[in-house]
């Protein structure tokens, strides 16, 4: 069964950063909730692998209580 | 019996999928059905004001099936053709206008108080099936639940009447400039009706909603200013996606909306309620008949709940994606919406409704499980599909009793004939053979079990007559 890789992956995560942040710049909160749902439902798409995203989700979610 | 003196008109299912028309097929109804109703296979999803649609799809993939994969017909025609079917059976009796105030029951039956403009009487029998609808009576006669999850939108429902031409096909619209926000939906009927399907959100004067003068710019939106047109029937309809725990209670059985509740988009109503129907009436039938003990009854409801369950997880779904519930799901949706029209992989999250298809029972009791390795064809616990054979079709040929359909298994038709199996040998078929042998992937030895309601009991590679015997036994509730 394929997990889902936590440890870090990029060489350059100070570019992925801001590419991610900077996209949502001008927009709304409505806006920027739409443009976030299209970005996670290609990649979750790309991965395919309904237990890696299950995993994600779990990860996620725990991780919000964190707040 | 049915407490009303008519067949209800009104904007009822006018959905009918494969399964059910396969179904009506046995009951020697099918083609006057298909007759009358409307035929349709595709479905095109719309958004926003873009006259094109961003995606469809073919409800019948599989082609060279008798029957189309929906038809669309008036409840109240459906119910007038299977009323003058059963006016042939002289067993049969209809008692139209009598109510059931008050039930009972005891280890071996049950007894209902009915009342009639004429006065009351009782009646008891071994078996009473409650399809007494979403309100049933008889349900709440006995106290039972009815548990689920309620709907906050409410939906307009305009039947009207115009002469267009236009695909037989189901058009649904998300966020159209016509009701914007929310989603709308069109269905060709006979005699050149249409439904017409209009989201209206949960804060809404009911009431103002279905007055003509509000009804007619949702159609006019709809189908254009130029198109003159008649109301046949405007309501207002909430729903509710909720089921019975258990649909036997002892003696008495529940079937269709009385025993579960869905939303409308699926068309998973109508065609759960006739699926019902057939699933109960072989079980019924080798019971009465001495032929299965009454613990069979337990198969129903079983199978009746995977049924009832798919249907809810789907029309959920459905209504989820139409309402969403949060901002969050608001976006997920629309940028699915977004997504689709240019890039196929977001079309599969697009959910308009998953209409109706026959629903699998693969850990049902009733099934012998697989011991060979099976790549492909029709499992155990899932519903047969058809195919060409001879001059005719498969299913047609399969009929209503158990069947054995077979690849020169070696089976002994004498001895499975004093089973009451019939015996269906696709090595004799003609050039259509082939199709059916690929679907069921059959090779030469092999055998499958059918159930008199079409769905595969067992199947093996090389069939042996005492595997066919236990096979038999599980599939009547024996083991």
């Amino acid at each position: 069964m394929a997990s889902l890789k936590t440890t870090q992956s990029f060489d350059r995560p100070d570019d992925v950063y801001q590419k991610l942040t900077e996209i949502h710049r001008e927009l709304s909160a409505q806006d920027s909730l739409k443009l976030n749902a299209k970005l996670i439902l290609l990649l979750a798409n790309h991965i395919g692998d309904e237990d890696v995203v299950d995993e994600a989700i779990a990860i996620a979610v725990r991780n919000q209580t964190k707040a | 019996m049915n407490q009303l003196e008519f067949i209800a008109a009104g904007s009822k299912a006018i959905c009918f999928a494969k399964r059910t028309l396969d179904i009506w097929e046995r009951l020697g109804v099918a083609k006057k059905m298909i007759d009358k109703g409307v035929v349709w296979n595709v479905g095109k999803v719309f958004y926003g004001d873009a006259s094109d649609p961003i995606y469809q799809f073919d409800m019948l993939p599989i082609k060279e099936q008798k029957h189309p994969s929906f038809i669309n017909l008036q409840q109240y025609y459906v119910e007038e053709i299977l009323v003058e079917e059963l006016s042939k059976y002289d067993n049969v009796q209809l008692r139209w206008g009598h109510k059931a105030t008050a039930v009972e029951q005891s280890s071996n039956g049950a007894s209902v108080q009915i009342e009639t403009p004429q006065g009351s009487y009782g009646i008891s029998a071994e078996w009473v099936i409650a399809c007494d609808g979403h309100r049933s009576t008889i349900r709440e006669l006995m106290g039972l639940d009815f548990q689920g999850q309620i709907f906050e939108d409410n939906f307009l429902i305009a039947d009207v009447k115009f002469k267009q031409e236009r695909p037989s096909e189901r058009w649904f619209w998300f966020d159209p400039p016509f009701n914007p926000g929310h989603s709308a939906l069109l269905h060709k009927q006979p005699d050149d009706v249409w439904r017409l399907d209009f989201q209206l959100g949960w804060d809404v004067d009911r009431a103002e909603c279905v007055k003509p003068e509000n009804v007619e710019p949702f159609v006019r939106g709809m189908i254009g200013d130029d198109v003159e047109f008649e109301e046949e029937w405007y309501s207002v309809y909430t729903f509710q996606c909720r089921r019975m725990r258990r649909f036997v209670h002892g003696r008495i059985v529940f079937a269709g909306d009385s025993a579960h509740q869905v939303s409308p988009f699926g068309a998973r109503g109508c065609n759960g309620g006739v699926a019902d129907a057939d699933n109960l009436a072989w079980k019924l039938n080798l019971i009465l008949n001495g032929d299965a003990q009454k613990g069979l009854i337990e198969s129903y409801d079983y199978e009746a709940i995977v049924t009832a369950d798919e249907n809810i997880l789907n029309s959920t779904r459905s209504t989820e994606f139409m309402t969403p519930k949060s901002e969050g799901s608001v976006a997920f949706r629309n940028a699915v919406l977004d997504l689709a029209e240019e890039y196929k992989f977001a079309q599969s999250f697009v959910n308009s409704g998953r209409l109706s298809t026959p629903v699998g029972y693969p850990d049902s009791a009733l099934n012998t499980p697989d011991k060979d390795a099976w790549d492909g064809g029709v499992p155990p616990g899932n519903a047969a599909i058809d195919a060409p054979l001879g001059e005719g079709w498969l299913l047609d040929q399969l009929g209503d009793q158990f069947a054995i359909l077979e690849n020169r298994s070696g089976l002994n038709e004498t001895e499975l004939g004093s089973l009451h199996i019939v015996t269906i040998d696709l090595s004799t078929a003609d050039e259509s053979r082939s199709i059916a042998l690929e679907r069921y992937q059959i090779p030469r030895g092999g055998a499958y079990l059918i159930r008199p309601d079409q769905y595969v009991a067992a199947r093996w590679k090389s069939a042996k007559f005492a595997d066919v015997q236990n096979a038999l036994a599980r599939a009547k509730g024996s083991q």
